[in-house]
């Protein structure tokens, strides 16, 4: 089993908030591994940090061996990392194929080409990704009118511009119905096994994380208080406490980042 | 010794109008978080009443309470411009807010002009202040010691305002989370109103009380509103201290300027600025400021596509027809079509950088100056032939927007306007004061092109082809992936940086090539006209250019070029009006309020309505 993400005692502080406080754990390859977590747990902020949009207080971040911390996103981004965020934040001047296009460019290196038309570069590509998150119908629409979830599998389609070898998903399915999401988490699975990629996503709703992780992580007030395989998580008392102690199940809602 | 103290108190004096203004600049600002160009006019209003008060009211307790009656009548009118103006734009992007209060410049300009006429007004003499006294041998004016003791008791009282009281509170809470006032249980857009009154009222009393030392004029608006900027950009935006410390600085920097440096006064200024930033980028107290969340504010911009055969065929009509112009049209008509073509070239560069990348420049005059300039400089002191000095204009100006680009781009939003503003000015100051070499206020003069070129009309040919297709070019570019990295980073800075892109360098890149083309207007003007004077260079030239793009429609491509050929086609008509500024700012707060979407942008809706055009965004 090769390790593709190290995380070794990643901490974040804001003023006196510990909000992600020495984390660690691996992720390998091929793995979907669901990162979960009360409302404030640090999940967003541990994304932050991993991607680079965030600078860590303390610890250390390594992709295939290699230190990556504190790197900035699009240096993280070459070497095969993808990502969406919990509020999405697409081109909304442009058609969905040119949200597309604009990766696959940036993935060609032809940022600063100056000859030709941008919407017709990588234009069969584009319509490939997103054929596979079933968005290809809706390329030439204007970003800025599509419906929350198609901006969500929009995204996707991007995240998968540059073959990446990890993809972090921050609640891929917010603002979905509950079919949508489970056929979202389905494509998610498959396209860990066909590609032979990893994935750490969050996700509120736990029956898209317990049908569907491989391993599951338990975030807390910043520490991480889980790491193991759906029934042990499930049988961990102290998971059960912050889930099920409190009274309250868990909160769906959709909250901001 | 002596006259070193003697300089000190001046400039010590001098920072209590300057410390005044900006501090209610700063103030409303922080707030509000707009930047209110016209708050110089506000100054120069507080003047003008403060002289005609203190003609009808008699004595030192005239003087004083005309002082503190010109403050409240300002601040005033600040909350009248608050509640007309301003209110309706608040929850526009940046750019209208600040085009709007440009209007308001211009309205006041001839208000001011029709009540108290054109004349210059000597300001009176404060009672009881009268004389000199001497320090260490050097005669200071009592009036000067006055204004040095008052200063920190304005301080003392903001500060105490702002820390100690309920309304300074919410000023607080309001400065550092907008989203926390309504929390608060407070109205906010009477707390907006109130710090615009207290802003401008502060503005007032900067005007009125300066008069002993400099009176009131019609150039005093603007004179004053670009030494405000830079020192609420050095104090940091929003911050009260900052203002004060950067006042005391600038000031006394000044006096010890014109003492000693008497060629660079204007320019030490900007370069102190330029430096402070450089260590603080958001300035000595400022805070730093997180730019405009990812997205635009309002309506998005539509997506883009080249123009198609129709588009290319009217392009193509267009081009045939200004062609046959000197078959047809007049020596007359060519001069103005010329002069259109080259102000359409420079604004589409601004348009660029603006619309495309979301850059809101306020000193793109810099660039088209800049070039303007550099060809004249060569041809000046070096006898360059034409041809290569004006290749040289693009040139010099793309590597001067380089140079300015560096800094600039590290910064977003106000801070980017603002910055964009003070290297402008730092041009002019250079053109303005270095006599010896740029000719200062009287310019570089005899720069004609080539004999081959000579004539009027081979010279609008020339235009035309240089002109258009510099137009052509920026289009095109905005087509391409430069283009479209640049409308990546500004509508999602994060999502472009999360897929590789390295938005501060395409920035930086556009940013360039947008100086560079304004240069290229800037050579082919300065050929035109055979001369070139510094106010080539000045804010108001940006402010044509910014103007006319809005006035187009900012979210539109041809915005700028049909925005300028409109602006240059009536101004002639319009400024044989005598009152025409005002009828300039008025149209402008119109549109801004009215017709946000531009003359573009509001054709393109109508069409859609008719049902001839079928917009993205008609489904
Ligand atoms: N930039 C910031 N400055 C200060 N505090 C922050 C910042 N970003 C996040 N926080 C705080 O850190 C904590 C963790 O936030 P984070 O967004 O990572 O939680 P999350 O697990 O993603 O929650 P959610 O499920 O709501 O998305 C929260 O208390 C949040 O208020
Ligand atoms: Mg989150």
């Amino acid at each position: 089993m090769t390790v593709v993400l190290k995380v070794e005692n990643l901490s974040k502080h804001f003023g006196g908030l510990r909000a992600v406080n020495g984390v660690t754990f691996d992720v390998a390859r091929g793995e979907l591994k669901a990162l979960i977590g009360p409302n404030g747990a640090g999940k967003s902020t541990c994304f932050n940090m991993l991607m680079g949009q965030l600078k860590p207080s303390a610890g250390r971040v390594s992709l295939n061996g290699e230190d990556i911390t504190g790197k900035p996103p699009r240096d993280i981004w070459r070497r095969g990392v993808g990502r969406t965020f919990q509020i999405t934040g697409t081109y909304q001047s442009m058609t969905v194929a040119e949200n597309v296009q604009m990766a696959l460019i940036s993935h060609h290196r032809k940022i600063f080409a100056i000859r030709p038309f941008a919407h017709k570069l990588y234009r069969d590509e584009a319509l490939a990704l997103l054929e596979i998150v079933g968005m290809a119908d809706q390329a030439d629409r204007a970003c800025a009118i599509l419906a929350y979830g198609d901006l969500k599998r929009l995204e996707l389609a991007i995240a998968l511009a540059n073959n990446p070898t990890l993809l972090l998903m921050d609640e891929p399915t917010a603002g979905m119905a509950p079919k949508e999401r489970e056929r979202l988490m389905q494509l998610t699975a498959d396209i860990v096994r066909d590609r032979n990629i990893s994935v750490l996503f969050t996700e509120h709703d736990m029956d898209v994380v317990f049908a569907h992780a491989h391993h599951i992580m338990v975030l807390n007030r910043g520490e991480l208080i889980a790491d193991g395989t759906a029934a042990e998580v499930r049988n961990n008392a102290q998971v059960q406490e912050v889930y099920l102690g409190g009274g309250t199940l868990y909160a769906k809602e959709d909250a901001h980042a | 010794m002596g006259l070193f103290a003697a300089q000190l108190i001046t400039g010590l004096a001098n920072a209590a109008a300057l410390f005044l203004v900006a501090s209610g600049l700063s103030l409303i600002f922080g707030v509000t978080r707009i930047v209110n160009f016209a708050h110089g006019s506000l100054y120069m209003l507080g003047a003008y009443f403060g002289v005609t008060l203190m003609q009808m009211l008699p004595g030192g307790f005239g003087f004083w309470g005309s002082v503190l009656l010109s403050g409240l009548i300002v601040g005033l009118i600040g909350v009248v411009i608050e509640i007309c103006v301003l209110r309706p734009v608040y929850r526009a992007p940046e750019l209208f807010q600040l085009v709007a209060t440009f209007g308001v410049i211009l309205v006041i300009q001839d208000l001011t002009l029709m009540i108290w006429g054109a004349d210059d007004q000597i300001g009176p003499r404060a009672p009881g202040l009268k004389s000199v006294v001497r320090i260490l041998g050097e005669p200071i004016p009592q009036y000067d010691l006055a204004l040095i003791a008052i200063t920190p008791f304005i301080l003392l009282a903001l500060w105490w305002l702002i820390t100690k009281t309920r309304i300074g509170i919410l000023v607080r809470a309001a400065t550092q989370d907008r989203t926390m006032v309504g929390a608060l249980g407070v109205n906010q857009s009477w707390l907006f109103t109130g710090v615009f009154f207290l802003g401008s009222a502060l503005a007032g009393l900067g005007g009125a009380i300066q008069l002993p030392k400099g009176g009131a004029d019609l150039l005093m608006d603007l004179n004053i509103i670009s030494a405000v900027f830079v020192v609420v950009v050095i104090g940091g935006m929003g911050s009260i201290p900052g203002a004060f410390v950067a006042s005391v600085l600038i000031s006394v920097l000044n006096v010890f300027g014109v003492a000693y440096l008497p060629q660079s006064t204007l320019v030490l200024m900007y370069v102190v600025m330029a430096v402070v930033l450089l260590i603080r980028p958001y300035g000595l107290l400022g805070r730093e400021e997180k730019g405009g969340e990812h997205g635009q504010v309002g309506e998005p911009d539509r997506p883009i596509r080249p123009a198609g055969l129709v588009g290319r065929s009217l392009v193509a009509a267009l081009m045939v027809a200004l062609a046959l112009i000197p078959v047809f049209g007049s020596n007359f008509t060519q001069v103005l079509l010329t002069d259109i073509i080259i102000f359409c070239l420079f604004a589409a560069s601004l348009q660029f950088m603006l619309s495309t990348g979301g850059l809101v420049s306020f000193g793109h005059a810099a660039y088209f100056g800049g070039g303007a300039y550099a060809a004249a400089l060569l041809v000046t002191h070096a006898g360059t032939p034409m041809e290569l000095a004006f290749l040289f204009a693009p040139f010099a100006a793309g590597l001067l927007a380089i140079i300015f680009g560096w800094f600039c781009i590290r910064l977003s939003g106000v801070y980017f306007a603002m910055l964009t503003l003070a290297f402008s000015q730092l041009v002019w100051s250079a053109a303005f004061q270095w006599y010896d070499v740029t000719g200062g206020d009287d310019g570089l003069v005899n720069i004609w092109p080539s004999e081959w070129l000579s004539g009027t009309t081979t010279y609008y040919y020339f235009t035309l082809i240089v002109g258009v297709g510099g137009i052509i070019l920026l289009r095109h570019l905005t087509h391409t992936p430069l283009g479209y990295a640049l409308r990546a980073g500004r509508d999602s800075d994060r999502q472009a940086e999360a897929t590789g892109i390295n938005v501060k360098l395409v920035q930086w890149t556009g940013f360039a090539v947008a100086g560079a083309l304004a240069g290229l207007a800037g050579g082919l003007f300065v050929f035109s006209k055979g001369s070139i004077f510094p106010n080539e260079l000045e804010i108001a030239k940006s402010f044509d250019a910014l103007i006319v793009v809005f006035l187009g429609g900012v979210k539109t491509l041809s915005g700028g070029v049909v925005g300028a050929a409109f602006m240059d086609g009536v101004r002639d008509w319009l400024t044989r009006l005598e009152y025409w500024r005002l009828i300039l700012g008025l149209l402008i707060i119109a549109v801004v309020i009215i017709a946000p979407n531009g003359i573009v942008g509001s054709l393109r809706k109508g069409a859609e309505r008719l049902g001839f055009y079928r917009g993205e965004f008609s489904e």
